[in-house]
């Protein structure tokens, strides 16, 4: 048997956690492999490191002949790997539409656009979602989902198909589907090798060759035939619990099900033509049923088939459109807040405060519920006797393992002694042992307690445990009766068949689309045209082409970040204008005239005609001048003694008080400034007006011109220094928010596994930016000349010229930015404050350059945005143009560059 | 009733559990009240700070001499000796912010009683330096000029003196203003992230949906965090008052830190209010760092926390009228720096409250709305 792959001692750690174990493995070529083995085993580190996504850390791994810890056989063969990664449309781009994903991966494998469109039609044919080209990835359902990832997996012919759990949440028909797609696949392309790893072992009977792993450690290898054969079982799933180690089976025993006496009439829940709509999309349509008093009550269902959304009708979370369901004989109603008493919730994913301990969520939810303050305690403890929590009491649910987490989210449903307990899809994510384990605890309270447990669920096995169950599928109840009534009604052997029957039978009506014949297929699998042979090329504007026509597309169909990329510097513009003004006018003063002479008027009518100074009511005494400062009210405040006139007439020395609210030392610098010019202005008028002006005038005359901005006003020197600033903080946040976005949201899987280098992926994004950011400056520059009146004396060009060369460096610090970060809010304050610091303080828009000293005059005279500053201010205020700019130009032609340079170097092409 | 207190009291107490449990959070605050506090207070410039000059000598007498060696640091740099050809490139390329300009025979023509003229260039695009400067520079040529001068003629006194007098912070030390502004920035800034992000990790985690089942309202559900959070952010604000501001910065305050712990408590409550408000916009955490970086801009910019609000355009102050933040800075202004009473800022105490209600009832109202479609 030849060998597609072959893992020798491979070992993988997160942190604190071993995911693989030192797996020593031959995988066979041209066969379906499966990886089986409950979530969190392993599966995904393994498949990942085949499909070389993740960097090996310890013992080596060979696919397709070659050594993939080798950065050139990677490149060499990653056109020939497939990889889906776990997740429904994890890689795809939700606000994509089928058809621009598709393009999307075509363009990177570097298909030309006939080819494109010839492959993309042959595909989405077979898998049925030609009809659904158009339709956004992240409206489509779960099965759709998969089916479009698997296009997407194939579109580049493959001989190595690595599927991660694909069938996870999808319903048992699209399921089917899909494995038909995959049989009718590697019928016309015998050679191709398929790896899959799933949770479900009822779907992994088909495969030819088994992986049975736990814990990091591969337990067993082999055909299912033999794997059976060897542990003596009749299913996949005995087979698996009869591989574990002996520790872990301790206390295993099957579940029973002590039958449910039919005679109960008494009426848990009922529903009637229960209807939900979210605009045109019916989630719920029209669903009845009835649950009696302890009965255990399932929902089998695909993902977002409408499980959910009719359980949370029921607690009241959601309003129904149309029909109505009654608890206990009570209309649901989300203001009752009585009925709440009686049920208890546990949502889909877990949801419980992972800041509270495990006791201390126990307690919360027993005060919230008021049970009585002397009984809380008590009940606490019997919760974590009853669901073997005493040995995790004080720790935090964030650090146990997903089974027990599990039953804690359980006692806390219970925590109230609820009469009702609505679980939704309670079981996913766990092993099948911990899984019977809270099944025997269900079991418990539905039989002993006479708890009425409404369940759903897509494993087909908790299925069958239900007293009585409902499929749903698409928003419609299909049928609802004892789970062997369903099978017998259906003739099959299975509740699986049975389900699949029944979908079957729904989507007759609808135009369920052809599928296509394996001949067909076979026909149109010859060799296609316009893949490059062998290595891809190391540099490609196609597929640098393809990253900035999807980030353009995302960035559309955003618009928050649209809004901000559009508009967010223009806005801030606005507010910096006005906000960092070192104008100081109208000043309120008030005077408090104790002379009350010619003279002293005349003095306060001076001070009146200043245009910095607006006068306020007289100031009557000393109590009003203190209440009138320190309410803010006034600014100034001038006292003029007694006998003021005649000192002066006199020639005696006089002396006038002034007072300056200090609060603000800034403006108060600026008021004791135009006090002073105010006062020996008024001084000079006097003398002359006496007719001894010689006297006074000094010979000395300094004349002070203020150049660049003659009227010395804020506004035309701020704004030159605003746009640099927010030229750099926008674009920064924006990159980096680009980049790692597709780290959060996981589809950076395509950088690791496609023939995309990490230069296209860059700058595909970097001149999106670019663009944007060169918008942004022509608004900027257009509100600064129109709005703000600033006039612009120099070169337009040169200014144009510097904004390009300065986006590049600002977006380039936004990429350094995500190659530091991880998530996506970190990298909007590590952009902000990155950039901001060091320009508000280094780059000459307070202090120039030249005032500093020591290492900040260093990082002044390195930091592109000192010399953007100085750009832009010689064009707006001093007339100049590129030459005499020359010394400016060139620390930015190297530094966008450089820092990308840097950038991408950083990014890593695998997942560490 | 009673069930609605303890109701909010129980979940606040949970919101602080899970406040205490998340250490970025922690560091945020611990940062933005202590270190960000001390460097906005230290980093700005006292006035004029380090200014260039440069100085053309074109008479290279003794009095000019005496004017060169007069300039020194902290104020300006050494002055850098050029010739009327450099003064124009070294201007543009902002190397220089101030050049002065003596002309040949200036000694001269001064002693001859003549009248003599010097030239100061300023570069007016550097507001900062500009203005203070070039009084600075007057005030130092003038008195050189006239004591050289003293020695040969007597000048004669102006006859009225004009004295100056800084009330609230006589020696105009900056620290005094960008320690207690920033004070009041950061209760602003973190009041509207803590609370906002306790409302999104909730949905995030899934959680606000199991709180919805249970027996209790969307009102409880906000006003529990409206006070926790608060509650937090009040404290911090005062370990960074008496802390860091009075000890460690030794800034004095006039006023009653109770009435503007107070009127503090009145500002929470309106933005907390605020931060739920964004949150409940905001689809993730990430759209909520944006909405934060559009929304606080303008709040602290505008709200003459950072530049006197009469300078800005009367629209402008119209609308800001409406901000939270432009009532708590005039408040903490009037309380923190000129000691006023409550009979001073009772006004500001009204528009506060009324605002705080207004966003208070609007958030709860959308709250209510949208919690049913995080759910």
């Amino acid at each position: 048997m030849t060998r597609v792959a072959s893992l020798a001692q491979v070992s993988l750690q997160y942190g604190q956690t071993r995911a693989l174990d030192s797996i020593s493995l031959e995988i066979p070529a041209g066969c379906m492999v499966g990886l089986i083995g409950p979530d969190g085993v392993g599966k995904s580190s393994l498949l990942a490191l085949l499909a070389g996504a993740r960097r090996l850390q310890q013992g080596q791994v060979e696919v397709l002949g070659g050594d993939m810890a080798s950065r050139s056989h990677r490149r060499v063969v990653c056109p020939d790997i497939a990889y889906m990664p776990q997740g429904l449309g994890k890689n795809l781009y939700a606000s994509l539409s089928v058809e621009e994903n598709l393009q999307f991966f075509a363009r990177l494998f570097g298909h030309d656009s006939a080819e494109r469109r010839r492959r993309i039609d042959h595909l989405t044919q077979r898998t049925g979602l030609f009809p659904f080209l158009d339709r956004p990835a992240g409206k489509l359902s779960g099965g759709m989902k998969q089916k479009l990832g698997l296009c997407c997996a194939l579109i580049h012919d493959p001989d190595l198909l690595i599927l991660d759990e694909p069938t996870t949440g999808v319903d048992p028909l699209a399921r089917a589907q899909f494995w038909d797609l995959i049989r009718d696949i590697r019928r016309s392309r015998p050679a191709m090798s398929v790896v899959v790893a799933t949770a479900y072992m009822d779907e992994a009977q088909g495969f030819d060759w088994l992986v049975v792993m736990d814990d990091g450690q591969v337990l067993d290898t082999g055909t299912p035939a033999e794997l059976l054969a060897k542990n003596n079982s009749h299913s996949l799933e005995e087979a698996f619990i009869a591989m574990l180690p002996d520790d872990k089976k301790t206390g295993y025993a099957p579940v029973i099900i002590p039958p449910f006496p039919d005679d109960a009439q008494d009426i848990a829940i009922e529903a009637e033509n229960l209807t939900m709509r979210f605009g045109d999309f019916t989630a719920v349509d029209h669903v009845s049923f009835r649950i009696r008093r302890g009965e255990i009550f399932g929902f089998l269902g695909s993902n977002g088939c409408g499980k959910s959304t009719t359980m949370k009708m029921l607690t009241g979370l959601l309003p129904a459109t149309e029909g109505q369901a009654w608890l206990f004989g009570n209309p649901v109603d989300p203001h009752d807040i009585a009925t709440r008493q009686r049920v208890g919730y546990m949502s889909q994913s877990f949801s419980l405060y992972g800041e509270l301990t495990v006791e201390q969520n126990l307690i919360l939810h027993a005060r919230l519920f008021h049970v009585p303050e002397s009984e809380v305690h008590q009940r606490v403890d019997e919760m974590i006797r009853r669901f073997e929590l005493d040995s995790v009491r004080s720790q935090l649910p964030e650090s146990l393992p997903m089974g027990i987490r599990q039953r804690l989210s359980l006692a806390v449903a219970m925590v109230h002694k609820p009469e009702l307990l609505i679980l939704d899809e309670p079981t996913s994510g766990v092993d099948p042992v911990a899984r019977d384990n809270f099944w025997r605890f269900l079991v418990a309270l539905s039989r002993d307690d006479k708890v009425t447990i409404f369940i759903s669920t897509h494993f087909m096995n908790e299925a069958s445990r239900c007293d009585r169950m409902s499929m749903m599928h698409a928003g419609v109840v299909l049928d609802s009766d004892k789970p062997e009534n369903l099978i017998s009604k259906r003739g099959t052997a299975t509740l699986e068949e049975a389900f699949i029957s029944y979908l079957l039978e729904a989507s007759a009506g609808a135009a369920a689309a052809p599928e296509q014949t394996s001949a067909d297929a076979a026909e149109d699998d010859e060799p296609a045209g316009g893949v490059p042979p062998g290595r891809p090329p190391l540099f490609s504007l196609q597929r640098l082409w393809s990253y900035l026509w999807r980030e353009t597309l995302e960035l559309q169909r955003d618009p928050v970040r649209a809004t901000l990329a559009m508009l967010g510097s223009l806005i801030l513009m606005l507010v910096m204008g006005y906000g960092i003004t070192m104008d100081v006018n109208d000043l309120p003063y008030a005077v408090l005239d104790h002379d009350r002479s010619t003279i002293s008027q005349n003095y306060a009518l001076n001070l009146s005609g200043s245009p910095y100074f607006i006068e306020k009511p007289e100031i009557k005494n000393y109590v009003d001048l203190d209440r009138r400062m320190r309410s803010g009210e006034l600014a100034v405040a001038v006292e003029i003694p007694p006998g003021f006139g005649r000192d002066l007439l006199r020639g005696d020395r006089a002396e006038i008080g002034v007072w300056v609210d200090g609060a603000m030392p800034s403006r108060a610098e600026t008021i004791v400034g135009y006090v002073g010019g105010m006062h020996s202005q008024w001084l000079q008028q006097q003398a002359l007006a006496r007719g001894h002006g010689g006297a006074l005038s000094s010979a000395l005359d300094i004349q002070t011109r203020y150049r660049y901005n003659p009227d010395v006003r804020s506004l035309v020197a701020m704004v030159p220094g605003v746009i640099p600033l927010l030229l750099l903080m926008m674009p920064a946040m924006l990159t980096a928010l680009a980049v790692v976005r597709e780290k959060e949201l996981g589809s950076i899987i395509n950088l690791y596994v496609t023939p995309v280098s990490r230069v296209e992926f860059l700058l595909g994004k970097q001149v999106l930016y670019i663009g944007f950011a060169m918008v942004n400056f022509l608004l900027m520059a257009l509100l600064a000349v129109t709005l703000f009146d600033v006039p612009m004396t120099g070169s337009f060009a040169a200014l144009t010229a510097g904004a390009l060369l300065f986006s590049m460096a600002s977006t380039g610090m936004g990429l350094l930015v995500s190659a530091l970060t991880r998530s996506q809010i970190a990298a909007i304050f590590f952009a902000m404050i990155g950039t901001m610091i060091p320009a508000m303080q280094f780059s000459g828009l307070i202090d120039p350059v030249s005032s500093l000293e020591g290492g900040a005059r260093i990082m002044g005279e390195i930091y592109p945005a000192s010399h953007m500053v100085i750009i832009s201010r010689g064009v707006f205020s001093k007339a100049l143009d590129m030459t005499d700019l020359a010394s400016s130009f060139w620390p930015l032609v190297i530094a966008g560059p450089l820092i990308t340079a840097v950038a991408i170097l950083l990014l890593r092409k695998q997942e560490v | 009733m009673k069930r609605f207190l303890t109701n909010i009291y129980r979940l606040g107490i949970k919101e602080l559990w899970s406040l205490w449990r998340d250490p970025t959070m922690l560091v945020l605050i611990i940062f933005t009240f202590t270190v960000s506090v001390y460097t906005a207070a230290t980093s700005l410039p006292d006035g004029l700070n380090k200014a260039t000059i440069a100085i053309v000598d074109e008479d290279r007498s003794p009095l000019s001499q005496r004017i060169i060696t007069s300039f020194y640091p902290p104020f300006f740099l050494e002055p850098v000796m050029i010739t009327l050809q450099e003064m124009d490139t070294g201007m543009d390329s902002g190397v220089y912010t101030f050049v002065l300009n003596i002309p040949p025979d200036f000694q001269k023509d001064l002693l001859a009683g003549k009248g003599a003229e010097i030239q100061l260039n300023v570069d007016a695009t550097r507001m900062s330096q500009a203005f203070t400067g070039s009084g600075y520079i007057q005030q130092i040529v003038q008195l050189e000029v006239s004591e050289f001068l003293s020695r040969y003629r007597s000048e004669a006194a102006p006859p009225a003196d004009l004295v100056v007098r800084a009330r609230f912070n006589p020696s105009l030390d900056e620290s005094w203003f960008g320690g207690l502004m920033q004070v009041i920035n950061q209760i602003t800034m973190v009041a509207i992230i803590l609370t906002g992000a306790a409302l999104i990790r909730e949905r995030e985690h899934g959680t606000i949906e199991h709180l919805l089942v249970m027996p209790v309202t969307p009102a409880e559900i906000m006003t529990a965090k409206v006070w926790s959070m608060g509650v937090v952010v009040l404290l911090a604000a005062a370990v960074s008052l008496y802390g860091v501001v009075q000890g460690i910065l030794g800034v004095p305050v006039e006023g009653s830190i109770a009435l503007f712990f107070a009127g503090a408590a009145l500002h929470l409550f309106a933005t907390t209010a605020m931060g739920i408000f964004m949150a409940t916009l905001a689809r993730s955490m990430p759209q909520f760092g944006l909405l934060i970086v559009l929304v606080m801009l303008p709040l602290q910019m505008l709200s003459g926390a950072t530049t006197p609000r009469e300078s800005m355009p009367v629209l402008v102050q119209d609308i800001m009228q409406l901000a939270p933040t432009t009532h708590f800075v005039q408040l903490g202004q009037a309380i923190l720096y000129r000691g006023a009473g409550f009979d001073v800022v009772w006004p500001q105490f009204l528009f506060l409250t009324l605002i705080g209600t207004a966003l208070f009832a609007f958030s709860l109202r959308r709250f209510r709305t949208a919690i049913m479609t995080m759910a």
